[in-house]
């Protein structure tokens, strides 16, 4: 039985000060600061627990035990239960844990409107003439990727090497509509007048099946091994072959589809047939290809397109939903991600333009080739690429992917709320509120526990093993009624 | 197979009200066009001036 797919992602931001002196680690400090001074007390990120080094296959590099994140960099935890850290030179920001892909939908968003408002808050903050660049994007185009994952909660009794196996298909094939689209190719050995335009920024920088790196060698499997909760039971899928969306309908469907796909491994739905033979070079065939009529080389000897692999999952997951149901991701949202993978699917087989509203690449690529046309520009023209970069600023009224009619799927109201409230319905819950009713009384949080000071001897850390309890339901009543953190440490009875 | 039929989208300007599917059709082509056109007014308008330096000056490091 599939359980709950409880999940979440974290962007890495591209960072730019035009004008003045770029210092992509000074930057990142001088923006998150900015926030994070202009709302409560800052409390600071916990690495207690914290073993990046942990590998899913079984074993444990002692190398990758340092510490992965400076930890004298600015690393804060929000009221609304997210992380807003300093990751290597890059602005990260790390939603709460979320109880559907819905949910993640909304504090995706409202982790792009944080970022807005730090890029206003830190704008005073600069020398006279500077500029700070935002871009929610993957690459420079020079070669440099950053990451946006997504994590998803699997079982621990699911065997890992069959997790591997079952989900590779997917996130090779899933870029056909989640996919953010970039100009040229910084893959090695392929040039951008062979590759002038493709349907990934991340696919060229995936090197091996399955690993541990995640900064070179880039595994379309990450094995990370931090589950970040009780690792009897679980595991924490941790996912960096995406690339951050701009399109909501983009982000639903990577993360819904992503999770449908999980449960039906968990529950033995998918099978082993749509093993790919060479999954690495299969990814960048299909990212180099916008046409869609690549096919690619199955175990089986057959041979598929990215269109023909997404449809069996489609098929399956449609039986699956009939026969199972789809509790573990939500009913709701499931059926909401089922109609939308069809309606993606279908759109790109056929008419391209209608899907331009859903799919980051499509809305790009046609606004490239208009843009090409009227300016009678060629492939690999600087204008080009200066779109492709636009499409993901986030300064207000420069950004492209905010003028080329992309469908909504949140309102403003929730995704205005999730700036400052924790999803109600998993652990996020409880660290987001004691956060925003306690701000002095806690010492420092993370993902599995947070550390309280109680007004006496000693500090008093809770831990929170179970990523689905502390919701509102279980602990909103405690909280409404404790009168201070030690009142609530003693009902807790921690 | 049947999965595939392709799908109408439910969008205000495809409200099954009126007039004559091939007319539509042509309004529906004329006015994406017209859509396009202004987003590339828009483009135009706020697409960085030096292309070319920016793109050049754009340089991140690698990151995750």
């Amino acid at each position: 039985m599939a359980i709950p797919k409880v999940c979440g992602i974290e962007t890495e931001y591209g960072i730019l000060v035009r004008g003045g002196e770029s210092n992509p680690v000074a930057a990142s400090s001088v923006l998150i600061n900015a926030y994070v001074n202009d709302r409560s007390r800052r409390v600071d990120w916990d690495f207690e627990d914290e073993t990046p080094g942990v590998d899913a296959r079984g074993f444990s590099y002692a190398d990758a035990l340092a510490p992965e994140v400076e930890s004298h960099l600015v690393n804060a935890v929000l009221t609304n239960g997210a992380r807003y850290y300093v990751d290597h030179a890059h602005p990260e920001i790390s939603t709460p844990e979320c109880s559907d892909a819905l949910q993640a939908l909304v504090y995706d968003r409202s982790a792009e409107e944080i970022v807005r408002l730090s890029m206003a808050l830190a704008a005073p903050l600069l020398p006279d003439g500077a500029e700070l660049l935002v871009h929610k994007n993957n690459s420079d185009g020079k070669g440099n990727s950053y990451g946006c994952h997504e994590n998803f909660l699997v079982a621990r009794e699911t065997p890992f090497g069959r997790l591997v196996a079952e989900i590779t298909p997917h996130f090779v094939t899933r870029q056909i509509f989640c996919g953010a689209g970039k100009v040229g190719c910084e893959a090695p050995g392929f040039s951008t007048t062979e590759v002038p335009f493709q349907i990934s920024q991340r696919a060229d920088f995936f090197e091996e099946e399955v690993g541990l790196e995640t900064t070179l060698k880039r595994p379309i499997v990450n094995t990370r091994d931090e589950p970040h909760c009780d690792p009897q039971k679980y595991r924490r899928l941790h996912v960096i072959v995406g690339d951050a969306n701009m399109s909501e309908g983009a982000t639903l469907l990577k993360l819904g589809t992503t999770s449908i796909v999980l449960s039906m491994i968990e529950d033995g739905f998918v099978g082993s047939d749509l093993a790919l033979a060479h999954p690495v070079p299969a990814i960048r065939q299909i990212s180099h290809d916008p046409t869609l009529r690549r096919t690619v080389l199955m175990q089986s000897g057959a041979r598929m397109s990215a269109l023909d692999i997404q449809w069996q999952l489609l098929e399956r997951a449609n039986r699956y939903a009939e026969e199972r149901g789809l509790s573990s991701v939500g009913e709701d949202v499931g059926r909401l991600v089922l109609s939308l993978w069809e309606e993606v699917l279908s759109g790109l087989a056929g008419d391209r333009a209608t899907v331009a509203d859903l799919v980051d690449w499509v809305a790009k690529e046609r606004i490239i080739d208009a843009y090409a046309r009227r300016h009678s520009v060629p492939d690999g023209d600087p204008r080009l690429r200066a779109i492709d970069l636009q499409y993901h600023d986030m300064r207000p009224g420069k950004g492209l992917s905010t003028k080329v009619g992309l469908r909504t799927f949140v309102s403003a109201e929730d995704v205005s709320r999730g700036i400052e409230r924790a999803p109600e319905t998993t652990r996020a819950y409880f660290r987001g509120e004691c956060l925003r009713r306690w701000p002095d009384d806690i010492v420092a949080a993370n993902w599995d526990s947070m550390v309280f000071d109680v007004g006496r001897d000693p500090l008093r850390r809770v831990p929170m093993m179970e990523p689905l309890r502390g919701t509102k339901a279980h602990v909103g009543e405690l909280l409404d009624s404790s009168t201070s953190i030690g009142d609530l440490v003693d009902r807790l009875g921690a | 197979m049947a999965e595939r039929v392709h799908k109408q989208k439910q969008t205000s300007d495809r409200s099954d009200e009126v007039g004559a599917e091939a007319s539509a059709t042509t309004e529906q082509g004329d006015k994406l066009r017209a859509e396009l056109d202004d987003l590339l007014d828009e483009i135009d308008d706020v697409l960085e001036s030096n292309a070319e330096d920016f793109v050049k000056s754009y340089i991140q490091k690698g990151g995750e």
